[in-house]
């Protein structure tokens, strides 16, 4: 409800700022809010990175055991997702089992990483058909300021990239790090009358007509896509969008991962 | 057979290791070519060419609208409850309905029995292709009420949210619930590197990229989801490939809602407005409809009709706006020997006006 009454009174002073060519915040179009990525934050988890967007605050945790493999699948790693959407991190937020925003989130995310081929799931592999690594990364949203979807994105792959498998503590051989092979980053972005943004502030992010996140890898291609709400988007548009976000992910990478 | 651990197994005195069983059944599967040297795919298809969809519409009487589908080896069912009284009432939207979805698969759809109940899977496709076709459904005409829109994969065979959409789209239609229009939807992948449109069970499998998509019938994108690898080029294509997908999906969609409704309504209205008239009157109108209707088609048509007119039986000719309907005889005496037709039918006619614009 709160967010609605709030959409309702924002709207338009949002659609006219973007008749003008402004945002909330004073942001051009294509302009990120301040973002950090601090890492290995937690120790007792095998990778951690705890990102920031604007005021919007993710923790993401990687842990690591060892388990059997999918039976179509028997010498791959396995990667499992988890968004919470903790009840601190917003008024709108509600304990309990992740609802569909949670759940389509985590997906997202997921998929950017896995079809990205970012993580080499068959080094992940320790006897075949028997036991692999099983991947759990966790993202906990701390403060929701909009575009948690990014913030997600980010922190997974800056999480693993400073992940350590444990395999001493398993009995399974030498420590060693994940087996990086392509860095995916996600970006956001929405449509409000017409007009493409990205990282959405929380405002934007509610009244926007329709969402937008593409994950782009290394090489410029695009390894996942999803339209939320239900705006619709014309050809022209989605190209455009393509090109922003190969290009944002392109800044991203190599300003907040590559050092890593 | 017995199992002696769980690495393997014995059968008749022969010892075989359960992985490789499972790894050698697995890779038999996967096909070495998707598209063969005449461009073909595994099922016979072009490229860019869809599996034979039908769409039956009116399946389920207890529902409001509803929508069998069969695409490929897809089985879909749709059904439409509502507009209906939204219960708990604060969910209730005081200038709007509110359109709900669930996409759901049955638990023999697939190869493994699938767990019965809401996955994350299908939470999340429940979630995008609502947000799909909620947007063309005219919500602003019943404040505080719902529409709820369930689809039933009975069988599953590669691209069953797009089916699903496609099957909801066609129950709301049947449901006479006021839409801008038609939601279509398909999807584009890439095997052997090649983009290929609607994917079938072992291209999704064994693919490099998936990309579903739904569209009004002016090519506005509602749902677009991707996962693989594509480059920006093949995204361009691809888009191009779902479009021309989508527009023949909606040919489809719009013959089997012709079929259903146009046919009887128009019949049903015009024998009404006939049967009021003297007997004498009739003649006039089929001299009249006759003039009009110097079709082939409509050749074996008049000869009935000069019989029946003979016989001295009431005879309707019916042209529409667009395309000229033919009418079996069996039809026409379905309608002159239902005595209750003119009453019911015409309420009935009342209800499909949506139908018919679309």
């Amino acid at each position: 409800m709160t967010s609605e009454v709030m959409a309702s009174l924002k709207k338009d002073y949002i659609y006219n700022l973007m008749l003008k060519g402004k945002r909330e915040d004073g942001r051009a179009f294509d302009e990120y809010r301040k973002i950090t990525v601090q890492t290995n934050i937690i120790d007792k988890a095998e990778g951690s990175a705890k990102v920031c967007i604007g005021d919007t605050q993710v923790l993401v945790g990687v842990k690591l055991q060892v388990g059997a493999p999918f039976p179509d699948a028997p010498d791959e790693g396995v990667i499992i997702t988890n968004l919470e959407m903790n009840p601190l991190a917003s008024p709108d937020f509600e304990a309990g089992p992740p609802k569909e925003d949670a759940i389509e989130m985590a997906r997202v995310t997921d998929r950017g990483i896995r079809e990205s081929g970012a993580i080499d799931l068959n080094k992940l592999c320790i006897t075949e058909g028997e036991e692999v690594w099983i991947v759990f990364i966790d993202v906990h949203v701390l403060n929701d300021d909009g575009n948690l979807q990014d913030a997600s994105s980010l922190g997974a792959i800056a999480a693993l990239m400073t992940t350590k498998i444990p395999a001493s503590r398993e009995g399974k051989g030498e420590d060693m790090m994940m087996p990086i092979k392509d860095i995916p980053v996600g970006v956001t972005l929405v449509d409000i009358g017409g007009e493409l943004m990205v990282d959405p502030g929380l405002a934007e992010e509610t009244v926007a007509d329709s969402k937008l996140t593409i994950a782009s890898n290394k090489d410029g291609s695009i390894s996942a896509m999803q339209k939320t709400g239900e705006g619709m988007l014309t050809q022209e548009k989605l190209l455009k969008a393509v090109d922003i976000a190969c290009a944002k992910a392109e800044e991203i990478r190599e300003k907040y991962l590559l050092n890593i | 057979m017995k199992t002696e651990n769980s690495n393997y197994v014995s059968i008749n005195g022969q010892k075989f290791e359960i992985k490789n069983i499972i790894g050698e059944s697995i890779m038999a599967n996967k096909p070495e070519k998707f598209i063969d040297e005449n461009g073909l795919r595994l099922d016979g298809r072009a490229v860019d060419e869809i599996r034979p969809m039908t769409i039956e519409i009116g399946v389920l009487s207890r529902a409001d609208g509803s929508c069998y589908l069969e695409w490929g080896k897809n089985k879909i069912l749709a059904a439409v409850y509502g507009p209906r009284e939204l219960h708990p009432r604060r969910m209730q939207k005081p200038d709007e309905a509110i359109v709900r979805y669930r996409y759901n698969m049955a638990a023999f759809s697939v190869e493994e029995r699938a767990r019965p109940g809401p996955s994350r899977r299908s939470i999340e496709i429940s979630k995008v292709s609502r947000d799909a076709f909620a947007p063309v459904i005219m919500t602003k005409y019943y404040p505080s009420a719902v529409i709820d829109v369930f689809a039933e994969v009975l069988q599953a065979d590669a691209g069953t949210r797009t089916a699903a959409i496609n099957a909801a789209s066609i129950a709301l239609a049947d449901a006479g619930i006021p839409m801008k229009g038609l939601i279509s939807a398909c999807a584009v992948g890439k095997v052997d590197g090649q983009l290929v449109l609607d994917l079938n069970k072992e291209e999704d499998n064994y693919g490099n990229a998936d990309l579903p998509i739904a569209m009004t019938q002016d090519g506005e994108i509602s749902l677009l989801q991707m996962d693989g690898n594509l480059t920006k080029e093949e995204f361009k294509r691809a888009l191009e490939m779902a479009k021309e997908g989508c527009k023949k999906i909606l040919e489809i969609q719009k013959e089997a809602l012709k079929k259903k409704f146009a046919s009887r309504e128009e019949v049903v209205e015009s024998l009404v407005e006939i049967a009021e008239e003297k007997p004498d009157d009739v003649q006039k109108e089929i001299e009249l409809i006759k003039e009009e209707l110097e079709t082939e088609e409509f050749d074996d048509l008049e000869e009935d009709v000069e019989q029946d007119i003979e016989e001295g039986i009431d005879v309707i000719v019916i042209k529409t706006d667009e395309s000229d309907i033919e009418i079996s005889e069996d039809e026409f005496t379905e309608f002159n020997e239902d005595d209750d037709l003119e009453t019911d039918e015409l309420e009935e006619s009342d209800t499909l006006e949506v139908g018919e614009k679309i």
